[in-house]
């Protein structure tokens, strides 16, 4: 286990280290910070002194190193745009997103689950087929399109919900969180949805498959023999087992909606980390895209030490071991 | 289920406060901006958002009035008092947010505070470098002793907002952006900030200025057009800017919203590749052979692509009205700007006869460049200009690319035309002159912008006499004369100025500025 352990952690060193150096290449192919950051009635002098403040007018490698010592001592740089350091930034916009992919993972297992176990027991109802019907937009229509559709119906034209914005906060362990006020709730509410929908039908699609196998399969038409109530042999026995690649895909989604919910979180005017890094890349702000992608790739690699472990949690045949 | 009540209760119940507290709510102003804050440091980064921004925390000695005149703000006069020496007396009985007295050692403080803010991306230095050395006379009088003559002193000065010498001796952007020294003169206080989201302010009621109307305001950051737009439709704010042309139309037809507009200072222009004296980049011939010399190092081959562009089709169809088209630097009202210079209707048969005089009767192949997320509509209006120019003969490709990577090829000379934007938020046109149409010249700090490397002597010459003249009148004229030889020359090619459009609900009233900026204090109900 400890050995397993480690492994992964060294994996994920080496994952974060090749992203930082693709990032700095990829900023320097890119052009120039300040040339982007720079007041248009700059003259030379101030351009040279602002390259010279940023670092800039270093040769790579030698910015690139000494991002990597004091990396290693826990301090990504400052962001060039807001003078703050980027970790700090970062930090500030997690809770936002966190709670946004939080709110639409719970929602996708809360709607997708049902739909999916019913689809898959009635595969031939009327109400199946209109689930499955239904995914087949959740999974299509863009994300975009979606929002501002949610924006002009439940906020234009009927006026139920506000428009963008992350409603009232409250501050617990030093972070503000919206999810604890109504307010915050009401604001939450479509961006999350928006999120979810694509998750929703991701989650029907796979229930019903697991479903279907399943209820075909001998310990189930044994637990049927023996007597066990529909309820238990659904809830229990069946259940459990579509639940490995439901938990693995779900889990998966949790992570790129952290990462990327950039299209949501800029429709809704979502103060989240999406916002913060497609802001950061338009102007080049190295520090905070490096920060946040190699918090990123952490993050992944977490995740999925979290989904190894729970499988070994719903299904004892699964060992944690190297091969 | 609990928790669930006791929240329900407490929302009903705050809905009721809220409803018995009218009066509270219509003081207060809900606002969304297109661009993003950076910082509440007012001397961090030199970038117009933060400059609004800042300017309702705080205030600069001279200011800007919506037409971008300079006005008194905490300077109530000034003179120059030698040829290189500028008095200013500042206004009496000022006081910062926290009591502290506005005086003399204030402005020497912030002067010298200014060029000195580590790790600035873009120094408000800039407005600052001219002053040599900053003379307390006596707490409400303070000279400034320049480097020879500088009669752009009051000018400058209006970028410069002002810091308290004791409150903020040791100051951090993050203690600015915390709040802890967003303190100023100005006539709001900082209430909270949240980065990428909003600003809250409350007003300053011992502002010696005009009382702005509203006790709070959550200075909201949308970016996404349609959301910013859709904010203001559902009721969640009361007044945007930026808004997109393509809403306009809708916006003016709806009764719950009304819009406001000036004509702003935003030059749309098109700078051409002289620095190439043969084989410039993305010219070649018909058969796409190299063709030797470059055709824009022609007066006459420049005249003709200017003659080719029908500025007014562009205004109309593209920018759905919200441009003036222009032949020269700022609008024809501001400082000088030339009053007389027409527009003109575009000429596609004088243009085709003066390339052929050129010596181009065929015309030639040519690229031009753009940026597709800086300008309103720019991809747009660089396609248009591509088929007015093919009509002449000259075969356009068209390519527009993110800033990001569009601003570094432009400045390594990679193209040979190319759209670009210039905000003069002085209000007068020394700035484009010496930025976009001076000669390159570091020691002068001439040229910084000056990405086509255009040069013209006699431009030059008039410039500097300019730079060096203290009477307002004269200077005016040097400056008119400096643009009319550019102009003539076709430095670049100007296609139009920017209009600047808000959007509020029915029952406000906004003052329109010239500089693009948005601020509460110019927002009030209507009466």
């Amino acid at each position: 286990m400890s050995v397993y352990l480690l492994r992964r952690l060294i994996q994920a060193a080496l994952v974060m280290l090749a992203m930082s150096i693709i990032v700095f290449v990829g900023v320097y192919a890119i052009g120039d910070p300040v040339e982007i950051l720079i007041s248009p009635d700059a003259d030379q002098a101030e351009r040279a002194r602002a390259i010279a403040a940023l670092g800039l007018d270093k040769p790579l490698w030698q910015q690139y190193f000494s991002f990597l010592g004091a990396a290693l001592q826990g301090d990504l740089g400052r962001s060039f745009v807001f003078n703050e350091p980027a970790l700090k930034l970062i930090g500030q916009r997690a809770p936002a997103t966190l709670e946004l992919a939080f709110g639409a993972t719970i929602m996708a297992v809360i709607v997708g689950l049902p739909l999916g176990l019913y689809a898959g027991l009635r595969p031939k109802s009327f109400g199946a087929q209109a689930i499955m019907t239904g995914s087949i937009l959740g999974f299509s229509l863009p994300t975009f399109w979606v929002g501002l559709m949610l924006i002009m119906v439940f906020a234009v034209q009927l006026g139920w919900l506000p428009s963008t914005g992350r409603g009232e906060t409250v501050e617990i362990l030093g972070m503000r969180w919206s999810f604890l006020t109504w307010d915050g709730l009401a604001h939450m509410a479509m961006p999350a949805l928006n999120l979810a929908l694509f998750k929703i039908s991701l989650v029907i699609r796979l229930t019903r498959a697991g479903v279907r196998e399943t209820m075909l399969m001998d310990y189930v038409k044994f637990a049927r023999a023996k007597g066990l109530s529909p309820t238990r042999v659904i809830g229990v026995h069946v259940f459990k087992n579509i639940l490995i690649p439901v938990v693995t895909v779900v889990g998966l989604e949790l992570g790129s909606t952290i990462a990327f919910s950039v299209v949501t979180e800029s429709v809704f005017a979502w103060p989240g980390m999406g916002k913060l890094i497609i802001d950061s890349i338009n102007v080049l702000d190295r520090p905070v895209i490096v920060a946040y992608l190699m918090s990123i790739v952490l993050m992944f690699i977490i995740i999925n030490l979290v989904v190894d472990l729970l499988y070994s949690v719903l299904d004892p045949r699964v060992r944690l071991e190297s091969k | 289920m609990k928790k669930f009540a006791s929240a329900a209760v407490k929302a009903a119940l705050s809905a009721f406060v809220l409803a018995g507290a009218v009066p509270a709510a219509a003081q207060t102003l809900n606002l969304a901006v297109g661009a993003p804050v950076t910082s509440l440091d007012p001397h961090y980064h030199a970038l117009s958002p933060n400059y609004a921004v800042a300017d309702m925390l705080f205030d600069s000695l001279t200011a800007f009035d919506a037409q971008a005149r300079v006005e008194p703000r905490l300077a109530l006069s000034w003179k120059p008092v030698a040829e290189d020496v500028w008095e200013f007396k500042l206004r009496p009985n000022v006081t910062f947010h926290n009591g502290n007295a506005f005086t003399a050692e204030d402005v020497a403080f912030t002067i010298a505070r200014v060029p000195t803010v580590p790790n600035s991306p873009s120094s408000y230095g800039i407005y600052t470098r001219a002053i040599q050395r900053v003379e307390v006379v006596d707490p409400l009088t303070v000279r400034f002793h320049t480097n020879g003559a500088y009669p752009l002193l009051p000018v400058d000065l209006g970028q410069i907002e002002m810091l308290d010498s004791e409150t903020h001796a040791n100051p951090a952007t993050e203690d600015f952006n915390s709040g802890k020294l967003a303190i100023g003169t100005g006539p709001f206080r900082m209430v909270s900030y949240r980065s990428g989201d909003r600003i809250e302010y409350v007003r300053n009621d011992g502002y010696f200025g005009a009382r702005p109307h509203w006790q709070r305001v959550n200075y909201r950051m949308i970016t996404n057009d349609a959301a910013r737009t859709a904010a203001l439709l559902s009721g969640d704010v009361d007044f945007i800017d930026q808004v997109p042309t393509s809403d306009i139309a809708k916006l003016r037809g709806d009764s719950r919203v009304q819009l406001s507009e000036a004509d702003g200072l935003r030059l749309i222009f098109l700078a051409l590749g002289h620095s190439h004296e043969t084989n410039a980049p993305y010219i070649t011939d018909n058969d796409g052979k190299p063709l030797g010399r470059n055709p824009l190092r022609d007066v006459r081959v420049r005249r003709a692509l200017s003659m080719a562009v029908d500025r007014q089709a562009i205004a109309d169809r593209v920018m759905e009205g919200a441009s003036l088209p222009s032949t020269q630097l700022l609008p024809p009202t501001a400082y000088g700007a030339l009053p007389d210079r027409q527009v003109g209707r575009a000429d596609p048969d004088g243009a085709r006869r003066l390339l052929a005089e050129a010596g181009y009767p065929q015309g030639f192949r040519i690229q031009l460049n753009g940026p597709n997320d800086r300008y309103m509509n720019d991809a747009r209006i660089i396609q248009a200009i591509g088929q007015m120019w093919t009509r002449i003969g000259v075969r356009t490709g068209v390519e527009g690319q993110p800033w990001a990577t569009f601003v570094a090829r432009a400045g390594r000379q990679e193209f040979s035309a190319m759209l670009v934007g210039w905000g003069t938020s002085s209000g007068e046109p020394t700035s484009p002159l010496r930025s976009l149409l001076a000669t390159v010249n570091p020691q002068r700090g001439w040229g910084g912008s000056n990405r086509g490397r255009y040069s013209n002597p006699a431009m030059d010459a008039k410039l500097a006499e300019a730079l060096q003249t203290l009477d307002d009148n004269k200077r005016e004229a040097l400056l008119r004369e400096a643009t009319t030889i550019a102009m003539d020359d076709v430095g670049i090619i100007p296609i139009h100025i920017q209009k600047n459009i808000w959007a509020m609900r029915r029952g406000l009233r906004h003052e329109a500025r010239a500089d693009e900026l948005t601020r509460a204090q110019d927002v009030s109900p209507a009466q």
